[in-house]
């Protein structure tokens, strides 16, 4: 922990040396994203549910998805490089120093610009939360403060599993970013609006429906149009700590393939 | 300090894009070693030959197929982390410090990641800020540093945590004269001074004529030399070519000391021993020269030369 900060901060010492490309870097990433929100407007421009879900709804459940991805753009968002290292071989240079390789590879890139996005996730909470006029108890706080940090480690495993294909594959980047850039899209939308065999996977298989879905039921008292059981609605921590098992297992099972077939 | 017995490496290829075939390569087929402390040895060969492959193997990066390797008493593939704390390893090709970040920030990191006591590292790299003449460029980041510059950073890098035992691939490539001087300069020190045991592979003659008493040749996965510098010399490497440039094509050189090679047109290649001064002058006795000039042979052409004698 004591080595992630000195490898980050070195790295945002360096990037707020340039205080204006930071700031203009940090603007592009609020607007890039931004556009993403543009088109949940338009929809409901065109029309005023999407299944049960009103407009404020859906925010709810885009800032929890966007704020979180922020986070984990933030924390593991490297990874997306990640197969060119394998490719030019510079992996084998992590490898030979005293340090776990996948805790190496996220602290090598730390940029925080990607906050920019999570910036863009607070306004469109603040949009979501003034147009629902929720009564807040400390139960749904709870729910909020802790759904987030669950979903941060949800997203990462996802990405880390998925970066694993390019231990195999040397360029499965983009195969990767499908569940992780595409994941937290459909994060955004209520599930009960996709189709069934779409919906289970992302509940079930990638499990990014803990990452707003459930918890967004609890905190809007909504009664689950699928009539799932309600247990569900406070699994996102399990699911995350059962995500971390899963990408260690698999990050390690990866590392020890490429070390026995050389890449 | 390094004991390799027997060690082989296979990949399994797969060519081919709808019918995939699979082929198995045997990058290093069954080589046998040991490196004492304290030595200095280059390691070479062609291209594609096993070197990388080895010292992938001798670092822990890699698993061998089959095969015992020890390095400072330990298993490398399965004390991975721990013998990285004890070696350094430089890749000529590969970056190990950050791209964005100024020299001497990296030099930090590394101090931190190898958990290298304070005063320790500041003693290091006040040595090697010195003897690598670092100071121009330590608060540059490193993306604008000159290759040479580079070089040196790396080297400095793979230094800093007191390594017993370095393993360096192409040191010296792309170097300029003074910038490779520098490198093998500070390759003698930390040999001699701080006891390293230092591998290097390398394409470069100079490297080894300059720095190494031993010599390990590998071609097709197979160790074809390990021996003295000199040795090797004397027997592969002391004929050098004379390649001369006639008014016109004519036939074989009849000159006492030399045979020819080849005949190309004007242009013959004769092989010889000894110095070129005398040869030369009987040359030009025997026939109209119009250019001509001498070409060593490169280390490829040693290892040709040994591997077509079968060792």
């Amino acid at each position: 922990m004591l080595l992630w900060h000195r490898l980050v901060g070195a790295q945002v010492r360096s990037q707020l040396q340039y205080r204006i490309s930071f700031v203009l870097d940090l603007v592009g990433a609020f607007l890039i994203s931004f556009v993403d929100f543009l088109a949940v407007l338009v929809i409901f421009h065109n029309v005023l549910r999407l299944g049960t879900w009103n407009v404020h709804e859906v925010a709810l459940l885009y800032a929890l998805s966007t704020i979180s991805f922020a986070f984990t753009d933030l924390l593991v968002g490297h990874l997306d490089q990640f197969p060119q290292k394998i490719r030019d071989g510079n992996f084998d240079i992590l490898l030979a120093r005293p340090r776990g390789t996948l805790f190496q590879v996220v602290a090598s890139d730390f940029q925080l610009r990607r906050l920019g996005r999570a910036v863009q996730g607070v306004a469109v909470l603040v949009f979501a939360l003034d147009g629902l006029q929720l009564h807040w108890t400390v139960g749904r706080l709870a729910m909020l403060l802790v759904t987030i940090p669950s979903a941060v480690v949800i997203f990462a495993s996802v990405w880390v599993v998925g970066s694993c294909l390019a231990f195999w594959t040397t360029d499965g980047g983009e195969f990767t970013n499908a569940f992780t850039y595409g994941g937290t899209f459909l994060a955004q939308y209520p599930i009960d609006i996709l189709s069934s065999w779409l919906r289970r996977f992302l509940a079930y298989i990638v499990p990014l429906a803990f990452v707003a879905y459930f918890p967004a039921l609890y905190i809007l008292d909504k009664p689950d149009p699928l009539g799932l059981p309600r247990a569900l609605e406070f699994a996102a921590p399990f699911v995350a700590l059962v995500g971390v098992g899963v990408a260690r297992t698999a990050w390690r099972f990866a590392v020890r393939h490429y070390r026995s077939a050389g890449g | 300090m390094i004991e390799v017995e027997q060690l082989t490496k296979t990949f399994v290829v797969r060519r081919g894009r709808l019918r995939r075939e699979r082929h198995v390569v045997e990058a290093v087929r069954g080589i046998s070693f040991t490196v004492a402390r304290g030595e200095l040895l280059g390691y070479l060969g062609p291209n594609g030959a096993g070197k990388s492959t080895t010292i992938k193997m001798l670092t822990g990066i890699l698993v061998p197929s089959s095969g015992r390797v020890q390095v400072a008493g330990l298993d490398p593939s399965r004390r991975r982390v721990q013998l990285a704390q004890r070696i350094g390893a430089m890749f000529g090709q590969r970056v190990q410090l950050w791209w964005d970040l100024p020299l001497a920030d990296s030099f930090e990191l590394l101090r931190h990641i190898y958990r290298v006591p304070a005063d320790r590292h500041r003693a290091n790299l006040a040595r090697f800020r010195e003897v690598l003449e670092l100071d121009p460029f330590l608060q540059t980041p490193v993306r604008q540093l000159s290759l040479g510059q580079r070089i040196r950073g790396e080297l400095t890098a793979a230094m800093l945590h007191d390594p017993e035992l370095l393993f360096l691939d192409e040191p010296t490539i792309g170097l300029d004269v003074v910038a490779k001087q520098r490198v093998r300069d500070f390759l003698i020190e930390i040999n001699r001074e701080r006891g390293v045991t230092v591998l290097l592979t390398t394409h470069d003659l100079g490297d080894i004529e300059r720095l190494c008493t031993r010599l390990l040749v590998i071609d097709h996965g197979t160790l074809i030399w390990d021996g003295g510098i000199a040795d090797l010399k004397a027997r592969y490497g002391g004929e050098r070519t004379l390649v001369v440039d006639l008014e016109e094509p004519a036939a074989p050189l009849d000159v006492e000391g030399a045979e020819v090679e080849r005949v190309e047109g004007p242009r013959q290649w004769l092989r010889f021993r000894g110095p070129a001064a005398e040869l030369t002058t009987r040359v030009a006795a025997t026939a109209r020269l119009v250019d001509l000039q001498i070409a060593e042979p490169d280390i490829e052409e040693i290892v040709r030369r040994i591997y077509s004698s079968g060792g």
